[in-house]
């Protein structure tokens, strides 16, 4: 019996439910030990959300499927690189799995001739979408409306369209300091949206 | 780059927006810089945020398995890190890359090689070797295999290539775990995991010691 399967099968603290669960850091821990039951687990939890993330940067399901492929199997060979990165497990997963879409949205060259592109109107998801996924995503959709409108397009076209920063100088006209400026800004006010309450 | 040009990355590489060169030495840069990883880990706090309004299709049901039947298919190594690089950079770029790449790999071995002369050779097809003694290491930045794949290094002495380590894609060093003899020939190839005797791929990169 792996590992992982023992800590499923540990008994919970009766008084604290969620105690049943294992925290995405003890799912990533156990993938770190070459755990398959536990690889099986975290596709469970992010794999729709890398999927919808990929499918965003490619607007191709296949391309959406290898980038989310390569990326479990990024995490599966070095499962214990997100200590490094200081990241919170979720984190650490999207951000392989962005940084693979956006190295194969790259070398399809998908986006020449694009038309810039701004997010899509909110949306309620798929139906059995769980409830805190869904407060989450109205929540950063509602700050992205918030931002000057050229911090916006800074994010939404590097992050989801996949630009470089010296790309989005030259698409947009402007010099790469104010990419950069108009980035930096956008995360923080972004940022400080989120912490609003209600937000 | 000035010091004050590299701290100015971080949003950009928070948001996977750094060119690729700017990229690796942004990367090169975080290795020593603990206020910048703290920095990039909070920035990409918040990019990560941007994930959630990101919603496609379901993914096929198939996804799954075949995610978990491709890791079940791999040998499982403790040194991969998920880094991207392609083969062919701009030409700026691959020297400073090279000269990167070097001073990596040089620094690496100040310790253990504080009384050997290290000398540097350009790999043809890219990359560096580092020979000290009878010691090498392949120094590069190689795009990820595909799957089933594997970067397979090979020193050739006598007409007869014999295996010298495997490593996967990313910026990295690989010291090769056979020793090199003047004359020699380091070469690298792409072989079927997990590895071959004799090299079946071409040459990819390659270097006389």
């Amino acid at each position: 019996m792996s590992d992982y399967a023992v800590q499923l099968s540990a008994p919970a603290e009766r008084d604290e439910p969620s105690a049943k669960e294992p925290t995405d850091e003890q799912v990533l821990e156990a993938v770190g030990r070459g755990d398959h039951d536990a690889l099986g687990e975290l596709y469970d939890r992010f794999g729709r959300m890398a999927y919808g993330l990929a499918f965003r940067i490619l607007r191709d399901r296949t391309l959406a499927e290898d980038a989310v492929q390569e990326a479990f199997l990024a995490v599966w060979r070095s499962a214990d690189a997100y200590k490094r990165e200081r990241a919170k497990p979720s984190t650490w997963i999207l951000t392989v799995v962005h940084r693979r879409a956006v190295d194969l949205v790259r070398r399809e060259d998908r986006r020449r001739g694009e038309p810039l592109e701004s997010a899509p109107e909110p949306s309620t998801g798929p139906a059995d979408e769980d409830a805190v996924l869904r407060d989450r995503r109205a929540a950063v959709q509602a700050a992205l409306t918030e931002l000057p409108g050229d911090q916006r397009q800074a994010l939404e076209l590097a992050y989801y369209g996949g630009l470089t920063q010296s790309e989005l100088a030259e698409r947009l006209g402007v010099p790469l300091g104010t990419i950069k400026s108009r980035m930096f800004a956008g995360l923080g006010r972004l940022r400080e949206l989120l912490a609003e309450p209600n937000a | 780059m000035t010091q004050l040009d590299i701290h100015e990355q971080a949003a950009a590489y928070a948001l996977d927006a750094l060119d690729p060169e700017d990229r690796w030495t942004y990367e090169r840069h975080l290795d020593t810089c603990d206020r910048c990883r703290e920095e990039v880990a909070t920035l990409r706090d918040i990019a990560g945020e941007l994930a959630f309004t990101a919603e496609g299709p379901e993914p096929p049901p198939e996804l799954r398995d075949r995610i978990l039947d491709a890791a079940r298919a791999e040998p499982r190594t403790a040194t991969v890190i998920p880094m991207r690089r392609r083969w062919v950079l701009p030409a700026t770029a691959v020297a400073a890359v090279a000269a990167a790449c070097a001073a990596i790999g040089l620094g690496l071995w100040a310790n253990s090689l504080r009384d050997q002369s290290a000398r540097v050779v350009a790999m043809d097809g890219g990359g560096s070797l580092i020979v000290a003694g009878d010691d090498a290491t392949i120094v590069a930045c190689v795009e990820d295999p595909p799957a089933g794949k594997t970067y397979a290094a090979w020193v050739i002495e006598d007409g007869t290539p014999r295996p010298a380590g495997l490593f996967a894609g990313g910026c990295r060093s690989v010291p090769l775990e056979r020793p090199v003899s003047e004359g020699a020939t380091v070469a690298v190839t792409l072989e079927d995991e997990p590895g071959a005797e004799a090299p079946q791929g071409e040459i990819l990169m390659q270097a006389n010691v």
